[in-house]
């Protein structure tokens, strides 16, 4: 009899299990369509490339003050140290471009990628980092400066063109997928806040002092300078600096959770056009 | 006469020191109470959910036991395990709600 139970509820729970997993199965292509037409009937007025400028594609105000700012670019001076640590060779003699596509110029908008053999999520910063040490030289920090400046260039290198994120048939990276877009819509932090509270809900409002960006085409900015920090960071900066925001202890620079947002939000921006280096307030 | 005032000086002079000996904390009691906070603490981390309030209480109650101060210390462990707590509830209770709030 007890044999027969545990038997069946073996078959219970190898039934389930499924059904379990799929619960949060998703559809990149239908959670694309439905967070495009989100934003687009939400704001109608905003042309949907200029949603890449984040909070002065809401407000006219800001919208002045940053074509103002950017007659003297505040990030200038990273894509400039960008450029010159990008054509720099390593102490091996090889480049950042003999680790990329095309000598890594204009290559941006294919980042992030899901490497097949990690079965991970590699944003630009990771790639990178990797290329420094395939080539003998020690990582750089993923918050700032020397990675700010490096990715400030790269981006720069592709301004215009079409974010290209693409979901392989592979389900490890439907799962990455489906972890990023998770994570970006999970409260967190004592203040009981998620990503979307803040860049789908509340877009164009004021928190304080900010007007607050729309999710949609948030990662074409990246790397951003801010006024804030007084300086430029990355995207592992941005989403640090969210979570410490909401009150919430941040994760480590670049975690998976970080990179499979990052892999979820710049999906969702296929079709937009890269606008970083960004300037920020 | 005499009689009444001793009872009353017996009755103030025990409540003073029940008083005295229910709230000054010893350092056993104040490590006990750091003791809940952290395994609260790690529970949160285990979630990848720590509240930077609870690191920060959990911080105050070890620096309050350093200095000797083993009521405060137990104050500020017993706010850090509650933080932590409410981060773990946080945690699991999103881990079913999030779906709710994507976007259709």
């Amino acid at each position: 009899m007890l044999r027969k139970i545990l038997i069946a509820a073996a078959l219970v729970a190898g039934a389930v299990q499924p059904l379990l997993a799929a619960e949060h199965a998703s559809d990149p292509k239908a959670d694309f369509k439905a967070f495009r037409d989100y934003f687009t009937k939400r704001f109608p007025k905003v042309a949907l490339d200029d949603f890449v400028n984040g909070p002065y594609s809401m407000d006219e105000g800001l919208r002045k003050q940053w074509k103002a700012i950017d007659e003297f670019p505040p990030y200038e001076f990273a894509v400039e140290k960008g450029k010159e640590m990008f054509a720099t060779p390593f102490k091996n003699g090889k480049t950042y471009g003999d680790c990329f596509p095309n000598k890594g110029i204009g290559v941006r908008q294919t980042y992030p990628r899901f490497d097949e053999k990690s079965g991970q999520v590699v944003t630009l910063d990771v790639a990178l980092n990797a290329c420094r040490e395939a080539n003998g030289e020690k990582p750089f920090d993923y918050s700032k400066d020397d990675m700010a400046a490096l990715t400030a260039y790269m981006a720069f290198t592709s301004r215009g063109k079409a974010m290209d994120i693409k979901i392989p048939d592979d389900p490890r990276a439907l799962a990455a997928y489906t972890k990023g877009k998770e994570y970006f819509y999970t409260r967190r932090g004592q203040l009981n806040f998620s990503c979307a509270s803040c860049h789908v809900q509340n877009p164009g409002n004021h928190i304080r002092t900010e007007v607050l960006a729309p999710a949609l085409g948030i990662m074409n900015a990246m790397p951003i300078y801010r006024s804030a920090w007084g300086g430029m960071g990355t995207t592992s900066r941005r989403l640090r600096s969210c979570n410490s925001q909401v009150r919430g202890v941040p994760l480590k620079a670049e975690s998976e959770e970080y990179r499979d947002v990052e892999y979820y939000l710049s999906y969702m921006a296929n079709g937009l056009p890269i606008s970083g280096p960004g300037a920020r307030p | 006469m005499r009689t009444r005032t001793l009872i009353r000086l017996a009755v103030i002079a025990s409540i003073a020191g029940f008083t005295t000996a229910s709230l000054a904390a010893t350092a056993d009691e104040a490590k006990s109470a750091i003791e809940k906070a952290e395994t609260a603490d790690k529970q949160a981390a285990a979630l990848k959910n720590q509240w930077t309030t609870a690191e920060k209480a959990l911080k105050n109650a070890k620096a309050a036991v350093a200095a000797g101060k083993f009521d405060d210390a137990v104050k500020q462990a017993q706010e850090a395990e509650a933080l932590s707590n409410a981060s773990a509830a946080q945690a699991k209770e999103q881990d079913k709600l999030w779906p709710e709030a994507v976007v259709r």
